[in-house]
This record gives C-alpha cells, sequence and structure tokens, in this order.
C-alpha cells in the first residue's frame, strides 16, 4: 500500500558547507541519509527523519539542520495534523499505535502555577555556601513513636536507606535501554550517593556489584526475579503501574530480547517478553499485603519494599491501602512519566498529573495519621530542581527522574524508543549504536546532573530560611499558586499567591 | 520477637518443630535458625496457615509439613524439599526457582505462578490461574504435575516449562473443569489427560498428538509423581494424552503501528 503519510521533518543540507564526509550517514541508525557515489553527492530521506538531532551535532562543518516539515493543511482545531497522520497510519496498518518517552500533549504543568517563597527581613535566608545545608533524605518506614530508655532507642527502626539527594534514577530496564546506560546511571548513582533501578528486566551480572544503590523492580512478568538478584538489592519494588500506560501490561518485543537480555530477563532469546496488566497472585490489598511480605520473608527483613503505582482518581485511598498492606515506600508517577514503549492513546490519555497526586496521597495519609509508616517516591517528568522542590513542598519526600537522565546522557526527545533504534546509545540493544554512549561520560553527565539540581535546591531552601529538606516537606505554606481554580488550590492545598 | 531454638547436636537427624501457636514471621525465623545450625529434615507440626514457608533457605533441605500450610508456602524457593502431608493454599512455589514441593492432596489458586525452576507434584486438584507465566531459561525447566483437574486460565501466559494435568479426579467422560487453557500460551508445553472440548481451550494453543521423545518425557515425570503416591504409572500413561503448544512465540507481535 501507498503511504499517504508525508514526512514529518524536513532535512535541510547547506551544500555550500557540506564536505561530503558521510558523517551523518555513518550517524543515522534510520538510514535518513546516503550517499551517491557516482553523483558524488550526500541524499537525505526526509520521510525516515525522526528529528533525534543526532547528525546535526556531528556534522563536521554545521551544513545540517532539521526542521518541521512546514506541509500546511488547512488549519483545524479539532482535526490537527498529529490527528489525521494517526488516523492515516492505523487505515494503513490496523495496529495500536505506539510510542516511547512521556505524554507530549498540553495538559496543565502545575509546576508552572505554583511559586516558592524566600526569606525577607523577618525570617533571614541562610547562605548555603557558609553554613551546612542537609539534603540527605531517610527512605522508609518510621515507627510511630521512639521509645527511649537511657541512652538508647528501644524501638525497633524498620530499615532506613539514606540517599544524599531527594533524587533518585527512575526504573528503565535493561532491554528497554542499553547496559551503557544503565551502567552509568548505577555509577553516577553510587558515586552520588543515591539509588537507581533496574526496571522490570532483571539485574545483568556486571552490575551486581551496584547492588548496594540499586532498587531491584517485581513485576508482573517477575522476569530476573530469583534469590540472588533480591539478596543483591538496597530495595525491592514492587511495581504495579507506571504513570506512562496505567493499567496496561508491558511488552518487549522478541527483537529486542538479544541474547544479553535473555539472560538477564532469563527467558529464551526472541521471544516476546510479556508483562501482565495485573500480576496474577494480587487482585486485592491483602493479596498485595502477602507479597509484601513475600519480599520481605524472602529477604529477612533486611529490605524496605517500595510499590509503585501510577497516578491515577482513586490514588490517595491506593496509597492508604498500600501503607496499611505494609509498604515502606510509595511511588507515584504522574501523567507525564516516560517509558519506552507504550500505546500513544495510553500514555496520552489515562492518568492525572503527579502534582496533584502528591498534594491528595500526602493530604490522605495525613489524615488518618499514617504518613510516617511510608516514604512518598513522586515521579513523572521532572524537568529541574524547581519541580523537585515544589514536589518535596507539596509532600514528597524524594522524586525520580528519568527522562532527564537521559537527556543528561544524550537522548534528544525523538520518542523513537520502542522501534530499538536509538542514534544516542541508550534505548538499543544494537552494539554498533550502544557502543556511542561512553558510559564513563555519561557517569559524569548524570552526576554532574545531580550536582547542580542539588546546589539549586540548597540555594532555594537557604532562600526560604530552612537548612534542612526534611523541614520543607509536606510544608505547602512555601508554595502560592498563580493562575489556578479554585478547585485545584483546594487540592493542592495550596493558597492564592498575594492573599 | 526473637525464638531460639535449642538442638540437639545431631543435625543429620529429623527434627520436629511444633508450629502450634507460631506466626508466620516466628515460624520462618526458626527455620532459618535451624537450617543455620546444619539442620537438613525438619519435619512441622500443626501447621496451620503461616504463609512462605521455606522461602529463604537456600538450602536442599527436607520440610515435611502435617496441617495446613498458608499462602506462598516455597515462594522464591531455590533448593528445599518441602513436603506437605494435607492441602496447601494459594500461591505455592510462587516464583520458584529451585527444589521440589509434593502436595498430598490439594493446591489452591496460582500454583506455580511464575516459576522458572523445579518441580511440583499435587496429588489432586488445583484452583484458578494455575501455572501462570511459568518460563524458562536455558538449563532451568520448571515442572508441575497435576494429579487430579483445574479451575479456569490453567497456564494463561505460559512462556516456558512443563505443565502435565491427569485428570485423575475426573469421573469417565467428565471434562476438565478449565476454560481458556494456555491463553497467551507463548513458550513451554501443555500435557493434558482426559477430555476437554475445544472452546476450553485459549485462542493461542495448538493442539498436538505426542511424538515419541514427548512421551519418553512425559513417562519419566508421570512415574515420579506415581512414585510420590503410590499410583499405577502404567495405568495413568494407558491413556490418551494431548499436547498443547503455542502457535507461535509471538503471539501479539502484530498489533503494533511503527
Ligand atoms: S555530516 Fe555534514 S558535512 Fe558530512 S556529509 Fe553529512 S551533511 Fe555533509
Ligand atoms: S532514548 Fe533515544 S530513541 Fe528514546 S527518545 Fe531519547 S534519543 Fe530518542
Amino acid at each position: 500500500m501507498k503511504t499517504l503519510l508525508p514526512p514529518e521533518f524536513k532535512i535541510i543540507r547547506d551544500e555550500a558547507k557540506c564536505i561530503k564526509c558521510q558523517v551523518c550517514v555513518r550517524q543515522c541508525g534510520f538510514e535518513v541519509h546516503t550517499y551517491d557515489e557516482e553523483e558524488d553527492v550526500v541524499l537525505s530521506n526526509n520521510a525516515k527523519c525522526v528529528a533525534c538531532s543526532r547528525c546535526v551535532k556531528f556534522c563536521p562543518t554545521s551544513a545540517l539542520n532539521v526542521i518541521k516539515n512546514p506541509l500546511s493543511y488547512r488549519e483545524n482545531t479539532n482535526w490537527r495534523q498529529e490527528v489525521i497522520h494517526d488516523i492515516i497510519k492505523q487505515a494503513e496498518t490496523g495496529g495500536v499505535i505506539l510510542t516511547g518517552m512521556g505524554n507530549d500533549k498540553p495538559y496543565p504543568i502545575y509546576w508552572d502555577h505554583l511559586v516558592l517563597n524566600a526569606s525577607q527581613v523577618t525570617n533571614p535566608p541562610i547562605d548555603p555556601l557558609r553554613e551546612p545545608m542537609e539534603l540527605r533524605t531517610y527512605l522508609g518506614s518510621k515507627p510511630d513513636q521512639l521509645v527511649i530508655k537511657g541512652k538508647h532507642v528501644k524501638t525497633k527502626i524498620p530499615p532506613q536507606v539514606p540517599i544524599e539527594t531527594p533524587i533518585l534514577f527512575s526504573a528503565m530496564s535493561y532491554g528497554s535501554i542499553s547496559l551503557n546506560a544503565q551502567l552509568a546511571l548505577a555509577r553516577a548513582a553510587s558515586e552520588f550517593g543515591t539509588l537507581w533501578n533496574t526496571g522490570e528486566g532483571g539485574l545483568h551480572k556486571e552490575l551486581y556489584k551496584y547492588g548496594s544503590t540499586t532498587i531491584v523492580q517485581v513485576a508482573s512478568g517477575r522476569f530476573g526475579v530469583h534469590p540472588d538478584y533480591l539478596y543483591a538489592a538496597r530495595v525491592l519494588e514492587i511495581k504495579i503501574g507506571q504513570g506512562a500506560k496505567p493499567g496496561i501490561g508491558g511488552h518487549l518485543p522478541g527483537e529486542k530480547v538479544s541474547s544479553p537480555v535473555s539472560r538477564t530477563r532469563m527467558i529464551p532469546k526472541g521471544t516476546d517478553a510479556l508483562s501482565p496488566a495485573p500480576h496474577h497472585d494480587i487482585y486485592s490489598i491483602e493479596d498485595l499485603a502477602q507479597l509484601v511480605y513475600a519480599l520481605k520473608e524472602a529477604t529477612n527483613y533486611q529490605k524496605p519494599v517500595c510499590v509503585k503505582i501510577a497516578a491515577v482518581h482513586n490514588s490517595a485511598a491506593i496509597a492508604s491501602g498500600i501503607a496499611r498492606a505494609g509498604a515502606d515506600i510509595i511511588a507515584l508517577d504522574g501523567l507525564r512519566g516516560g517509558t519506552g514503549a507504550a500505546p500513544k492513546i495510553i500514555r496520552d490519555n489515562v492518568g492525572i498529573p503527579i502534582e496533584l497526586a502528591i498534594a491528595s496521597v500526602d493530604t490522605r495519609l495525613r489524615q488518618e495519621g499514617i504518613r510516617n509508616r511510608v516514604s512518598l517516591i513522586a515521579a513523572g517528568g521532572f524537568r529541574s530542581s524547581a519541580d523537585v522542590i515544589k514536589a518535596i513542598a507539596l509532600g514528597a519526600d524524594a522524586v525520580y527522574i528519568a527522562t532527564a537522565a537521559l537527556v543528561a546522557m544524550g537522548c534528544h526527545l525523538c520518542q523513537k524508543c520502542y522501534t530499538g533504534i536509538c542514534n544516542w546509545g541508550i534505548a538499543t540493544q544494537d552494539p554498533y549504536l550502544s557502543k556511542r554512549l561512553n558510559p564513563d561520560l555519561a557517569t559524569q553527565r548524570l552526576i554532574n546532573l545531580l550536582r547542580g539540581w542539588s546546589l539549586e535546591i540548597k540555594e532555594m531552601l537557604g532562600g526560604m530560611g530552612i537548612n534542612a529538606i526534611e523541614s520543607l516537606r509536606g510544608n505547602r505554606l512555601h508554595l502560592r499558586a498563580v493562575g489556578l481554580t479554585q478547585a485545584e488550590m483546594d487540592v493542592l492545598g495550596v493558597r492564592q499567591a498575594g492573599a | 520477637m526473637k525464638q531460639t531454638v535449642k538442638v540437639k547436636p545431631s543435625t543429620n537427624e529429623k527434627i520436629v518443630v511444633d508450629a502450634k501457636g507460631k506466626d508466620t514471621k516466628q515460624l520462618n525465623e526458626i527455620l532459618r535458625q535451624l537450617v543455620a545450625q546444619g539442620h537438613t529434615h525438619i519435619e512441622l507440626k500443626n501447621v496451620f496457615g503461616q504463609r512462605y514457608i521455606g522461602t529463604d533457605l537456600r538450602k536442599p533441605v527436607q520440610i515435611d509439613i502435617y496441617g495446613t500450610p498458608g499462602n506462598d508456602l516455597g515462594s522464591f524457593i531455590e533448593g528445599p524439599r518441602i513436603v506437605v502431608h494435607g492441602n496447601a493454599q494459594d500461591g505455592c512455589g510462587n516464583t520458584m526457582n529451585d527444589g521440589k514441593i509434593v502436595i498430598h492432596g490439594h493446591a489452591g489458586d496460582i500454583t506455580g505462578f511464575a516459576m522458572r525452576g523445579g518441580k511440583i507434584f499435587v496429588r489432586d486438584d488445583v484452583g484458578y490461574r494455575v501455572a501462570i507465566h511459568m518460563k524458562e531459561y536455558k538449563g532451568k525447566k520448571p515442572v508441575l504435575v497435576i494429579g487430579g483437574t483445574a479451575q479456569d486460565f490453567l497456564g494463561e501466559y505460559i512462556a516456558g516449562g512443563i505443565l502435565i494435568v491427569l485428570g485423575l479426579t475426573l469421573k469417565r467422560d467428565e471434562k476438565h473443569r478449565a476454560n481458556f487453557i494456555g491463553t497467551g500460551m507463548h513458550g513451554g508445553v501443555i500435557y493434558l489427560r482426559g477430555n476437554v472440548a475445544p472452546h476450553q481451550l485459549g485462542k493461542e494453543v495448538s493442539i498436538l498428538k505426542l511424538t515419541k521423545e514427548d512421551l519418553r518425557e512425559l513417562r519419566a515425570y508421570v512415574e515420579e509423581f506415581a512414585s510420590h503416591f503410590h499410583f499405577d504409572s502404567e495405568e495413568i500413561m494407558r491413556e490418551k494424552f494431548i499436547k498443547l503448544l503455542p502457535l507461535t512465540l509471538r503471539p501479539y507481535g502484530k498489533l503494533y503501528a511503527y
């Protein structure tokens, strides 16, 4: 069938600058650029371009640029170009449209409608360059009370995991991203004193040495889950849902199950890795409690157990159930959370923004007097240290970042992770592509990002006259709303700016 | 509460533990300590619903259970051999990696869920969603043999291993209970003895005759089953079996528009 889909992007090559070095030809895994020897000319096939910018950034003479295809249809707010193109795609294939990364639709981003406070005159700001600032956060369940006899704490404290900054790397499985990418995450987390997360693809044997800074996932497919894996980890995470695709399972296509991926997932090479939508041993909060304690028993109560859910309408009630089911940590993943592959219709339409979910979960757990029983990790599209600090003021203990971490490593958000071709060497298992990601450099870039954000958080904290992140948690008086409705402010528990 | 156990010097002998009045955590802690002290054969009496029995004992110890163990018996195990002299509840052998579980009675829902290695033998019937997402990898090939019949969703999403259902508790001409057998199957094999109607099978399975090699493989497991429960393996093998295989290793490969 002849495709009626026009190219999304257009390559502009400045022929005056092009020296025909063919760097672009070699760099593009989508085979956009070709060299015609007879004519001695470099050609491009616009239809294959995904706008990942790899060629633009590697062209030695800056001869290339990629622009949006200026093709216009008659203007129509309802029948936008993307809508028309999706229908064409489905008319040609009859399939579910896949995509990668997070929701890109213009839902309100509440972070951009929340502003932070700063001290003036009456309560002096603190200078983080001169005075100690505490970002260390302890993840884990806190007891209801402490019994102290003499110099000793008598209460048995559940396992606590300290992190040096309230930022962790979110789950990205080996299979969805390359080993080099996971290695960089693991090393950066170890060096900076935070945690990274294996996702549901098992733990590659080369990464066992980073176990003490590793969160391992137990998802519905139970891929790579065995006693050594559980023992190696610092935290165990039961994955119930994910912000990019709440309510549906995962599906790593057989093409991506290479020998090393099959070894780590412990499934035969080339078979589809299907993660069912539910855990078939969890149909209720009681069943969840059973798995929480199964993991605790299997590791002799030495590791906190986290339960990760997508932020949905009833998150607050579900979170209360999770806390009561014995989890030590709850991870909430919002509407803008990323993914290696998800049906586009789900990514763009299911779930709620993380800002609202943090506020309602924190409020509910406080009302029920059980907020201390769990740490709350928020996830889903955190772009900057400002988003992080606002999330903590709303009630989160820490945040998970994934997309931002990938961007730090080189990702340009082309959303093609599901194809297995990633020109930046991240979301791919192709050895030619994945060796582009130098793990040493990627580690350094991740550490730099964590350092930059942490310094900024300290500056903002100091400005508010606070010297420990603990004192900001759930302190919504440090936030004010601009341009929100009363209903939104009520859910967020935040007052109008200026009022 | 920390429980300490006094032990006799010799650890080869069977040690008997009375589980009466002990909760899940206490009982498992006792097991951990006994195994750490070198015990290799433990008998639990008066078991009454305690969960996860045997879970993190990573040694080939033998555990005999009298009474009724609770959910997730032997979850994640790697090594122990557990014999239940009675019925088991739900989640028996959940995500088990190695070892053996023998049940002289019935087992509940999701028996053998996501198991990747080891063997489970159930003398009588099992509940719903049994053997869901069983899988295999290289040398690891789980085996689950059910003497009786199973409820719906048997072997759903099965990705590897061997599931054998003998139908010994069915009356002549009575059909197996399960519907949706092998829905989403994308690996492994199911051997079924006894009657099943085509509508009871999932869309993703194909029905095949057993080859000589299949029969040899099957016979070995049936003999092992029969030896545990004192059945006549020859008699079991005399009746017809069908073999279910996935139609494709990628049942959902054509679902997407790229
Ligand atoms: S990389 Fe730049 S200079 Fe080299 S062939 Fe491509 S467009 Fe020309
Ligand atoms: S990880 Fe790679 S494929 Fe995915 S969006 Fe980033 S650059 Fe594109």
